[in-house]
This record gives structure tokens, sequence and C-alpha cells, in this order.
């Protein structure tokens, strides 16, 4: 079997959120940047644990520039076989799924994994689109997947509730947490990345629909209001005759 | 032109997002000087309801089972281009993400997802604002396509019911054949989904045993709210993972979200943080989370939720 895993880079979970260019750009000064949790945690080590001991092969796909390599290696040290880097500036989510169909398109995955969003613009749309540049069925946020011949058996968080169902493959399955359990390099594996291939691929991908026009950050809130402990009651008033949510 | 909205459906009604949807879309069709369709897939319960949101018409595709995301996204594409809609609307859900980027593909259309205002401008270019890093902040996204397709945030805009029914026009597209087989959903009963719950009980590490969330429960119950828990909950199995707020977990925007013992690490503030009103009960007078939160009570849980739960028992038997 063979899988392909897309991975982004991110800001790290903790990272300070600041805009330059008169709100224009993401300030990236100080800011350490880390693979997507949910691409490396669930959608990586899942792929890994299908493809692992000799019963297939894990390809990391990332598109962004050389610098990216550090975090690309990572996906090597946790135990994909090889890695390809799209040698572009990463500007919108489509123009990253037409670079990642562009290279899958005759490489003949039985998988495409993705994690179900990034932590950066949260916009879970990459899979969708992948899925339909390769006329493909996509999954989203799966917790669970196995793998018998063409068949995946997926569990799937739905609102309120999760669906079971199978899909032929090849097809695209975004990853949720319960997918797999984080899995943290050993040394051998940092080694051995070293070692694994890391192609890099030129850009191919066409014109932009979207574009980010300016950010701002969420208007301070005041201080806090401190109800006694004693006098619930106040708090219940306030809560509806104030906030006027009950 | 015309602004399309794709009106989901569970269990045959029309969920709370889906007529949200339909109201965003109806304001959204007002601004831009159009009318607003709406698309109903498969089996539904009184599709002309739709009317009373700000609907003109629906168009109701029959005879199409289960949740495949290439047989959905495709008869929205159709239905969009049968309608020359130049705004195409969804909620930001599971079915709405799955298809979402299929539709900008397929229509060779900009998307915008999980929108929490209304656009600006016209088409060709149209601006809309979303939450960006988690809820830390905002960005203003402008689509130069002259299709926007975009998913709509719970609870961005309340369902106006102003009344009145929209004729119902049955269409049929050539769909493909179904790819997924759902073999079963299971849903929780009675509880209104995180996503779109518009009352949220959350409570971490501070509750100490999996043993003491009946107090929890009790205020939930309450109040009517769903339950929530910080990510150290989750993880130590004392509450199932589709409850974990936060960054990593699921983000949610109620009206009301009441944090119990959660110190308000930077990743949960990130997923809560858009919550209209936030009530923090901890110990610690230091725990970030009150930096956070518009009402704050310093004291020991076990003491002070029961008398919060009847403080509002009391106030629901004088209203």
């Amino acid at each position: 079997m063979k899988i392909l895993v897309c991975i982004s880079k991110v800001p790290d979970t903790t990272a300070k959120i600041s805009f330059t260019d008169n709100n224009t750009a993401f300030n990236t000064s100080g800011v350490q940047f880390i693979m997507n949790p949910y691409d490396e945690w669930y959608a990586l080590v899942r792929a890994v644990e299908l493809t692992e001991d000799g019963k297939g092969e894990t390809t990391v796909i990332n598109v962004g520039p050389a610098a990216n390599d550090a975090i690309i290696r990572k996906g090597l040290a946790i135990g994909a076989d090889k890695a390809v880097r799209v040698d572009a500036e990463p500007k919108s989510t489509h123009q990253v799924a037409e670079e990642i169909a562009n290279y899958a398109k005759d490489k003949g995955f039985d998988l495409i994994l993705t994690g179900k969003e990034t932590i950066d613009y949260n916009g879970s749309e990459l899979g969708a689109m992948v899925a339909e540049m390769l006329d493909q069925p996509y999954v989203s946020y799966a917790t669970h997947m196995e793998v018998e011949g063409t068949t995946a058996s997926i569990k799937r968080d739905i609102e309120g509730g999760v669906e079971l169902l199978e899909v032929d493959l090849p097809a695209v399955v975004s990853a949720a947490k319960g997918m797999a359990e984080q899995r943290i390099p050993n040394m051998r594996g940092i080694m051995m990345a070293k070692r694994k291939p890391l192609e890099t691929v030129p850009a191919s991908a066409g014109a932009e629909h979207v574009a980010v026009k300016s950010y701002e950050l969420p208007a301070a809130k005041g201080s806090v209001n401190l109800i006694d402990a004693e006098n619930m009651d106040e708090l219940v008033r306030l809560l509806h005759e104030e906030a006027k949510v009950i | 032109m015309a602004v399309l909205v794709f009106a989901e459906t569970a269990k045959n009604s029309f969920k709370k997002t889906a007529l949200e949807a339909v109201t965003y879309g109806a304001k959204a069709a007002a601004s831009l000087g159009t009318e607003c369709i709406a698309l109903v897939i498969g089996d539904a319960d009184n599709p002309a309801q739709l009317g009373a949101y700000g609907a003109s018409k629906v168009l109701h595709v029959g005879g199409v089972a289960a949740f495949d995301s290439q047989v959905y996204a495709t008869a929205v594409a159709e239905a969009a281009k049968q309608t020359g809609a130049s705004l195409v609307v969804m909620s930001h859900s599971s079915t709405g993400k799955s298809i979402l980027g299929r539709i900008g593909v397929k229509l060779d259309a900009g998307t915008v997802p999980g929108v929490n205002s209304l656009p600006s401008g016209s088409a060709g270019s149209m601006t809309f604002g979303k939450p960006v890093f988690s809820g830390k902040a905002f960005a203003q996204v402008e689509v130069s396509s002259p299709i926007a397709v975009v998913s709509v945030m719970g609870n961005t805009l309340p369902p106006e019911n102003t009344g009145g029914d929209a004729p119902v026009e049955a269409v049929s597209y050539t769909l493909p054949a179904a790819k997924i087989r759902v073999k079963s959903v299971e849903r929780v009963e009675g509880i209104t989904p995180l996503p779109e719950a518009e009352l949220v009980v959350s409570a971490g590490r501070g509750v100490k045993d999996p043993g003491n969330w009946g107090i929890i429960e009790q205020l939930a119950d309450t109040l009517h709210a769903t339950t929530a828990c910080s990510r150290p909950v989750a993880d130590a199995g004392w509450r199932p993972h589709h409850e974990h707020v936060g960054q990593t977990g699921v983000a949610i925007r109620p009206n009301l979200y009441i944090a119990i013992g959660i110190s308000g690490a930077i990743q949960h503030l990130a997923g809560v943080n858009n919550s209209k009103t936030i009530v923090v009960i901890n110990k610690d007078p230091e725990a970030p989370f009150f930096k956070a939160a518009d009402y704050g009570v310093v004291g020991d849980l076990f003491d002070v939720v029961p008398k919060l739960t009847e403080a509002i028992q009391k106030y629901q038997a004088q209203h």
C-alpha cells in the first residue's frame, strides 16, 4: 500500500500572534514553527502504522521553501519512508492542494491523508480540494481507520455523534484525534531520517481567487467582574440582565 | 445572479446551523440586491419552511441517501450553475467542510471556510471576515472570482423566523455514484452538539476525579447546557474526546461559556475565547483564565458550583 501524507508548517500552539506591514502579514519574528499537530500526531502516525514492517510505503509531502526541510525530516524520523517538497511559497489552500494533486496524480497512491485542519488558518478544506482535483472520494474527521484490500473502514466524528462507513480506495481522508497515538522520534529514527530521500519538485499551480486583505487581533477584554462566591444569585442576575445570555 | 444556500438536514429536520445559513444567505442577498435560493438534498420534513428564514424558493434534490462529498458537492455545484449564483453558502459543519473545497474546485471559485460576517463589496470582489489562528485573530479575506463559496461559523447570526413558506421545486441533476457506504450513524440523543450549543459548561483538572463530574452535569442539566472539558481531562479518559474544547479539540463560540477548574492555558483559550460571555470559577485568583473572563468567581468549585446550580433553579422558578 502506498500512502501520501500532506504535512503543513504552522506556528507553535503557544506562539504569540501579531501582525506587521500595517496588519497585512503575520509577524514571524520570534515564532517557533512546528509540524501541524493533526498532520503529525494522527495522519502521519496512522500512515506509518499501516505501512511499516514492509507492509507498504509512506511519503510525506510539503509545499514550502527550503526552510521547511527541518519539519519534513521530522516526518521521516517519525517513520515516513521518503519525502517530497514542492518548492513554492504557500499562499492559499487551493494553491497547496493543486501542487499536491499535480504531484500525486500519476503516482498511484492508495490513500492520501491530511490532518483535519491546520491550527493557523483552520480552513479544513485541503483534503476536499485534493480529492476533487483527483476525482476521488473524501472522508473528513476520521477517528479510526482500518484498510482491507481496496476498502477502508472508517469511523468519523459528526456533530453530536459518530458515523461508521466504508470507502473504496483510492481516497483522501482527513485525520482527527483518536486515529493514532502521538509518536516521539527516537535517536535511531532521527539518524535514519538523514539518509532517507527528500526530493524537491518545482511549483506548477495556477492563479488564485482568494487573498487575505488584513488581520486584526480581538478587542481586549475589560477587566473581569469578580463575584463573591457566597452570592451566586448576583451572578445569575448579571447573566440575565447584563450579559442577557440566560 | 443569486445567493444559493445549501440547507443541511439531520434525520430529515433542518439543523439550527442550516437555518442560520439561510438567514445569512437572505441578508447577503438583500445587500447584493438579489434573491436567496435554498437547496435541500435528500429527505427533509417541510422544505417550504425555509421561506420563513428568507429563502424566496427551495430547490429539492430527492433520492439521495447517505452523505458522500462527491455526490453532495456535485448537486450544490449544479444548483449554483442553474441559478447563476454569485455566492454559495453552507454551514461550517462536518458536512459543509467536506464539500466546500470540492465545490470551489468545480466552480473555479474562491472559497472562504468559517466566515463570521456578512460580505462587503460585490461579485468579483467580495470580502468576508473570519477567525484565524484558532480564534486568536481575525482576517478579512477577499474573493476575486465571479463566484464565492463560503461556510458560515455557527452562532454568527441567530436564525430569524419571519413566517411564511417558500415554493418548493423538485430538481434532479446527474450525480456520480457514491463511493462511500455509510454503515451506521450513532447520535447522542437529547444533547445539543458542542459546535451548535449556545450554553456550555466546561470543567478541567480542578474537578480532581471523574467521580466528581456529577456537580458539573447537574449545573449543565439545570441550564440545558452542553458539557465540555479541557484537554488533560479528555487525555486522562475522564470524558470522551469529542467533549475536548480548545486549539487541538473543538473550537466553539457559544453565548455563555462557564469554565470550572480550568486554569486557562493559551491552547484552551484559543478554542473558546470567541464565546460571547465567559464565566470562570477557580480557586486560584492568579489563574490566567480570569484575564479572558467577563465574570469570575474565586472559590472552591465543590462549594461554588452547587450554589450556582441552586441560584439558577431559584431564578428559573421565578421566571
